[in-house]
């Protein structure tokens, strides 16, 4: 690293970058190797010791106290104290140092804001002055970009920038080949732990992503059109409140046909989760109404909506999909484990159970021990493709998978690809929830675009991404053609701003 | 470009906001204060004495006069709060709501008291109020700086039986009050020094753990008891005891001043203590840093905070704060018994909720269950129709009401009870 360089490192998901920044700042210890700083060899006991030597971090899940104000997350940690051995807090003093730096920089933050109150940009912007108030030469942004908004993105790339000017140096880790070629100086692409190679921002994507992967790899799905039938699912003025009894969904109205795939493209935390959740029946419904092939399903139980045909891949996979410490073979039947052939009475059929698993591993290609290995132990993956096998082994009128790709292997994300494909074709209507919009766009024949609760936009596949972005970030086009209620909508309009075309919000993912 | 106007509110939460439900209550509460305790309520004057004598200053009212008066002020808080006042009023009208209800029922008690009992002595109902109430402070104090760095302390009771023995043992042994006081301090400690060991080290379920060492602790005091406490009683369970302190010119202060300024050396480091941690835990370096271990551990790691060290720390801090309410006991009160807590280190930790986890707030808690303990001690003396039993029940139904989040979200420390495993 030289001074005022911005250095990307490049690497898919799971490929060891953000441990080897953690191990950089001294939250890991390495088992071999060594780092230098001003070509002394540096041995960091604790993350204390990376402070000192100039090294300062925003981490990919913000390492933010949700309770205290912005004045004390910063000051924690290096708190400025008088009153000798008691070490009353000076808070005034914190505040003047906040506000230093903010002007500094030109982050504005407001030092009395309690964290759980501001926006994730916001949070963000929090964590870079944070660092900065530490007097840091190197600043490690992990992932800074994946919960932002493309515009919000860009922000952040200015700031980036001025950091640079005033001399600091960034590592900048993503997997997102635009914003790395739209600031880094130098790139490192590190793939299974290992750097694989260096190159320049003037690198193709192509290249930068075959470097990443190891082979080249599809950047589209392949199928034929969609020939939708009859609505299946049918959400009409639903409204909902997430956990902190916060309007989450507020009054989304949307169709899903027989054999189409539905995409629901959106910034995390816009209210997917909490629209699917209450399609299943985890989560109740305010207000509004949910259809399934005509018949009313809001207020039923999850179990009965299953029944009822519709085959889910919750979006976090560890948590809500699997048990982690059951057998793969018993994670495959978790759904109907009471019905023949699988359970009689009080009685599970193991060997029922078991033959199924054997043909279910083949047909999904999960890559396993054996039957018996507990899930826990399969990577990623694999962990999802049980998932998908055990959802898809009903019989479905409706598929809905949220975030069914997220941490998953490039090759298991084609075969994944693949099988939600294969199952519109076979005349299921199909919902998909992904914050990764090549994702959405790759598969979905439609796309709903989700902004503070509410469908702000239905667009086509092939409406450009600059386009979506944008409703991503709930901006819409002053023309007709994204309203809430239209059908699918064509291409680009008069009244569509001006998409920049290497736009780093506007993401390749490899 | 247009930013589409994202108002929410497509669902009317209704006219029954929780506030309001509150208020309703309150409102049929304070009817009831007004009718029943008003019919039920003698004629004759209801006294409430200010002095240690019974002839001496006092309060007085007409019985049926306060039961109804004290019932009409209930009523209108209660209608106060379902007209809807401004947030901030909300505690201070309850808490005006309630204090009335509570008044309303002891003019009614006090004035159908059998003559020459019909007087309520202040000074003894504030002192009782708080010598009942201090284990729970020392208790819940413990509590307090446990789980705000996230170790839940169930070992509360644990931490004062054994600080109530050690203190009796060593203070015998030693004849000294002071070595008692060490002692206890000690054997607090010791019994936190376990949990942090096994919470923090081993990663054993805190909760499990808790209840394992309160019965750790009535079996190793229990069987020293026996052995050593009832065998020679002379030698190993006559520690000396505290004598009160009277404090100058603030003991003068009626009713206040002789029930708290002429206590005890706990009285006077109890209420310090909370005021101490209090201010520790919201204004220094070593609170802030407790809160963010509390809250958000691999937070306050990645800005080169100590998180196991200020754990350990935390918790055999609170051995020692709770060690010494044990010893509130041994060294001022009573001489040593077997499982002589008898429960109170759970009630600390009801007060500890109670008190959302504050020290003032715990403090609060403390004296309202010493308060409903003492009244019922009370009202069992003046031979009042209802069941003591009943009084008795009466703060942990609060305490359920509000846990159940009727008065406010209580909200603990979010990685209360979360073992800390780093990277």
């Amino acid at each position: 690293m030289e001074p005022g360089e911005i250095h990307a490192l490049l690497g898919e998901n799971g490929a060891g970058k953000s441990t080897l920044m953690n191990v950089l700042y001294g939250l890991y210890q390495p088992d071999e190797g060594e780092i230098l700083v001003d070509g002394k060899p540096l041995k960091l006991k604790g993350p204390s010791d990376a402070i000192a030597a100039g090294i300062g971090m925003v981490h990919q899940h913000f390492m933010l106290v949700p309770v205290f104000t912005v004045a004390e997350n910063i000051m924690l940690g290096a708190e400025q104290v008088k009153g000798g051995i008691v070490g009353f807090l000076d808070r005034r003093r914190a505040r003047r140092e906040v506000a230093e730096v903010s002007e500094r920089y030109n982050l504005r933050v407001d030092p009395d804001a309690v964290i759980e109150d501001l926006p994730v940009g916001i949070q963000q912007r929090v964590e870079i002055v944070k660092a900065l108030t530490r007097d840091v030469d190197l600043l490690i942004l992990d992932e800074p970009t994946a919960v932002l908004t493309p515009q919000e993105t860009e922000e952040l790339l200015a700031v980036m920038r001025s950091l640079k000017a005033a001399g600091k140096s960034i590592v900048f880790i993503t997997h997102k080949l635009g914003e790395v070629k739209a600031i880094a100086d130098r790139i490192t692409v590190i793939r299974r732990g290992k750097t694989v190679g260096t190159a320049s921002p003037e690198a193709s994507r192509d290249e930068l992503a075959a470097l990443m992967v190891g082979r080249s790899v599809k950047l589209t799905v392949e199928k034929q059109p969609a020939t939708p039938g009859k609505p299946i699912l049918q959400v009409s003025g639903l409204v909902v409140d997430d956990d902190r009894q916060v309007r989450a969904v507020d009054g989304v109205d949307l169709t899903v046909h027989a054999g189409e795939v539905l995409g629901v493209a959106g910034v995390q935390g816009n209210g997917q989760t909490e629209l699917i959740e209450a399609i299943m029946g985890l989560r109740p419904t305010l207000a509004g109404t949910v259809t399934l092939d005509g018949q009313p399903i809001h207020g039923w139980s999850t179990k009965k909506v299953l029944h009822a045909g519709v085959g889910y891949v919750p979006e976090d996979r560890s948590v809500d999909g699997l048990v982690k410490e059951f057998s793969v073979a018993e994670n495959l039947v978790l759904d109907i484990y009471d019905r023949p052939p699988f359970g009689k009475g009080l009685a599970l059929k193991p060997d029922a159970i078991a033959r199924s698993a054997k043909e279910r591993i083949e047909q999904f290609d999960v890559r396993t021990p054996s039957a018996d290995a507990a899930v826990g132990t399969l990577s990623g993956g694999n962990q999802q493709k049980v998932i998908v096998a055990r959802e898809l082994s009903r019989p479905l009128k409706l598929f809905i998978a949220a975030q069914p790709t997220r941490g998953v292997d490039v090759g298991s994300i084609e075969f994944i690809h693949s099988r939600v494909i294969r199952e519109r074709d076979a005349g299921t209507a199909v919902m998909v929830v992904s914050s990764e919009l090549d994702e959405v766009i790759g598969l979905a024949d439609r796309i709903a675009v989700m902004y503070r609760g509410r469908i702000i936009g239905l667009v086509g596949p092939d409406t450009p991404r600059e386009e979506i972005g944008l409703l991503m970030a709930g901006i819409t086009p002053d023309a007709a053609g994204a309203t809430p209620t239209g059908g699918a909508a064509g291409g680009p309009d008069a009244g569509t701003p001006a998409p920049t075309p290497e736009s780093p919000g506007n993401e390749d993912k490899a | 470009m247009a930013v589409p106007d994202v108002a929410t509110a497509t669902v009317d939460e209704g006219f029954w906001t929780r506030n309001r439900k509150v208020g309703a209550a309150l409102l049929a509460l304070g009817v009831l204060a007004a009718v029943l305790f008003g019919a039920l309520a003698t004629d004759r004057q209801a006294r409430f004495t200010l002095s240690e004598t019974e002839g001496g200053a006092a309060l007085e009212i007409n019985g049926t006069i306060g039961a109804i008066l004290f019932g009409v002020i209930a009523t209108a808080a209660g209608g106060a709060l379902l007209a809807g006042v401004p947030k901030r009023w909300f505690t201070l009208v309850l808490g005006v709501g309630l204090v009335a209800f509570v008044l309303s029922f002891l003019c009614w008690q006090v004035s159908a008291a059998p003559e020459g009992r019909n007087f309520m002595p202040m000074v003894n109902i504030v002192r009782g109020t708080f010598i009942l109430a201090l284990p729970l402070v020392f208790g819940a104090l413990a509590g307090v700086l446990c789980e705000r760095s996230g170790v839940v302390n169930v070992a509360i009771e644990g931490q004062l039986l054994m600080g109530a023995f050690s203190g009796a043992l060593f203070g015998s042994l030693f004849n000294s009050v002071w070595v008692g006081l060490v002692a206890a301090a000690i054997g607090g400690a010791f019994i936190s020094l376990l949990l942090a060991v096994f919470a923090i080290r081993y990663l054993v379920d805190q909760v499990v753990m808790g209840v394992v060492l309160n019965l750790l602790a009535v079996g190793i005091t229990g069987f020293l008891y026996e052995r050593l406490m009832q065998t020679n009683a002379e030698k190993y369970n006559s520690a000396p005891r505290f004598t009160n302190w009277e404090i100058p010119l603030l003991k003068d202060i009626p009713v206040i001043g002789p029930a708290l300024f002429r206590g005890n050396l706990f009285l006077y480091v109890g209420l310090l203590l909370v005021l101490v941690i209090h201010l520790a835990l919201f204004r220094t370096r070593w609170g802030l840093r407790t809160r963010s271990v509390g809250e958000h551990p691999t937070a306050a790691d990645t800005l080169g905070v100590k998180v196991l060290g200020l754990r350990y720390r935390n918790v055999l801090l609170a051995g020692v704060v709770a060690g010494i309410g044990g010893a509130s006991y041994t060294l001022a009160l009573y001489t040593f018994t077997k499982n002589m807590i008898g429960g109170k280190g759970f009630i600390a930790l009801a007060a500890l909720i109670f008190g959302r986890w504050s020290p003032t707030g715990a403090l609060l808690a403390a004296l309202f269950f010493g308060f409903a303990d003492q009244l019922a001690t009370y009202l069992g003396a003046i031979g009042s129709s209802i069941p003591s039993q009943f009084l008795a029940m009466l703060p942990y139904l609060a305490t359920i009401l509000a846990v159940a989040g009727l008065v406010g979200r209580v909200r603990a420390p979010a990685a209360d009870g979360k073992p800390y495993i780093k990277g």
